[in-house]
């Protein structure tokens, strides 16, 4: 599918297709939860970036159902540029109503990098001023987590990271992401 | 939904073995609703924060309350409150017919549909509670599901000594 057509498709769905809640719940429930997690682990923020990726991984597995059904294309990307663009254009789109720019692809097609230029998640949000947070804290971590858990689904392991994130003062908000290898048909690992 | 992401959720399971096992899944339980109900309250309060800001003074409970039922209601569950009732000494009862949260709810028999929704009550317990203490009024908050999808939230007031 191409880029432009990928983009009618997301459009398509997110007007049509898609329940929607209102955003600031959204975020507050959010921010909620990692405040919450980094009390937990007394704000050991590597541990809070694995919890939120855990937590994302587990949505992901199950929202994957919800994107196939929404977007009914029934069949396979041809390759991992394709998949890209449907991340971005309607897997995004769709569920929270953003298309991040796909950028720096290295030359062996397998790792490109999603600029997010706004993200619902980080509204009103400033990280803890302990002087930590801002270099170790990714706090929008559970988006790695929930496309790592979904391309699973899918058959694509996947590798995901935040590389910058405004949050920490960067100029932009930047997740890297990698193709490990593409999973022969095997039965899906359990839920952890 | 957003309970679903709440990470893995309390074990639910019946309980096996002595009684000193189940004391332990019972404090679990518990554990795990007063986590769910904190979160909401801090969601509620900051809901009530954002959303109350440009309207005019409360007047009394009541306008609290209906204003509960009403736009902060609409704004998390997307339907107002069916029905409210109160016996003018500080309790309400907040009848939703079709709460959203248990909307998509079903399982093999209604008791079992019913005692596993009951946890995704707790959430918007704590947000209830959460948006009144940001009005000003202390309560306590409870809510229970005697058939999918109706939901019925008992709010009891506290009275503050002055």
């Amino acid at each position: 599918m191409s880029a432009s057509k990928a983009s009618r498709l997301g459009e398509e769905i997110w007007k049509t297709r898609i329940e929607k809640v209102n955003a600031e719940l959204v975020v507050l429930t959010y921010g909620t939860i990692v405040a919450q997690i980094c009390k937990d682990f007394e704000n050991d923020y590597t541990e809070v970036n694995k919890q939120l990726d855990k937590m994302g991984y587990n949505i992901g597995l199950r929202l994957i159902e919800d994107y196939l059904a929404k977007s009914n294309t029934m069949r396979r990307c041809s390759n991992f540029r394709e998949t890209a663009e449907m991340i971005a254009k309607v897997g995004f789109k769709i569920f929270l109503n953003v298309t991040p720019t796909i950028t720096n692809w290295t030359s062996d097609n397998k790792q490109f990098s999603l600029v997010f230029d706004e993200n619902p998640l980080a509204d009103f949000v400033e990280l803890p001023d302990d002087g930590r947070a801002q270099d170790e804290l990714w706090f929008s971590n559970i988006l790695c987590g929930v496309l790592r858990g979904a391309l699973e689904m899918v058959q694509m392991q996947v590798e995901t990271h935040f590389i910058s994130d405004v949050l920490r003062g960067n100029d932009t908000t930047e997740m890297r992401v990698t193709l490990v290898r593409y999973i022969d048909d095997e039965l899906p690992p359990e839920d952890d | 939904g957003l309970g679903a992401g709440l990470g893995g959720g309390p074990a639910m399971g019946s309980v096996n073995g002595g009684s000193g096992r189940k004391m332990d899944e019972d404090e679990e339980r518990d554990a795990v609703f007063a986590r769910l109900e904190a979160l909401g309250y801090r969601v509620g309060q900051g809901l009530v924060e954002r959303f109350s800001r440009d309207r005019p003074r409360f007047n009394d409970t009541l306008d609290v309350i209906k204003f509960l039922c009403k736009d902060l209601w609409t704004l998390v569950f997307r339907k107002q409150v069916d029905n409210l009732k109160t016996n003018h000494r500080g309790v309400y009862v907040l009848t939703d017919n079709s709460f959203r949260p248990l909307s998509r709810m079903s399982a093999e028999t209604s008791s079992q549909a019913i005692a596993r929704a009951q946890p995704f009550l707790w959430f918007p317990c704590g947000v209830v509670r959460g948006a009144l203490a940001a009005m000003g009024i202390n309560a306590t908050v409870t809510a229970e599901s005697s058939e999918l999808p109706a939901a019925v939230f008992q709010i009891k007031t506290i009275k503050t000594q002055s």
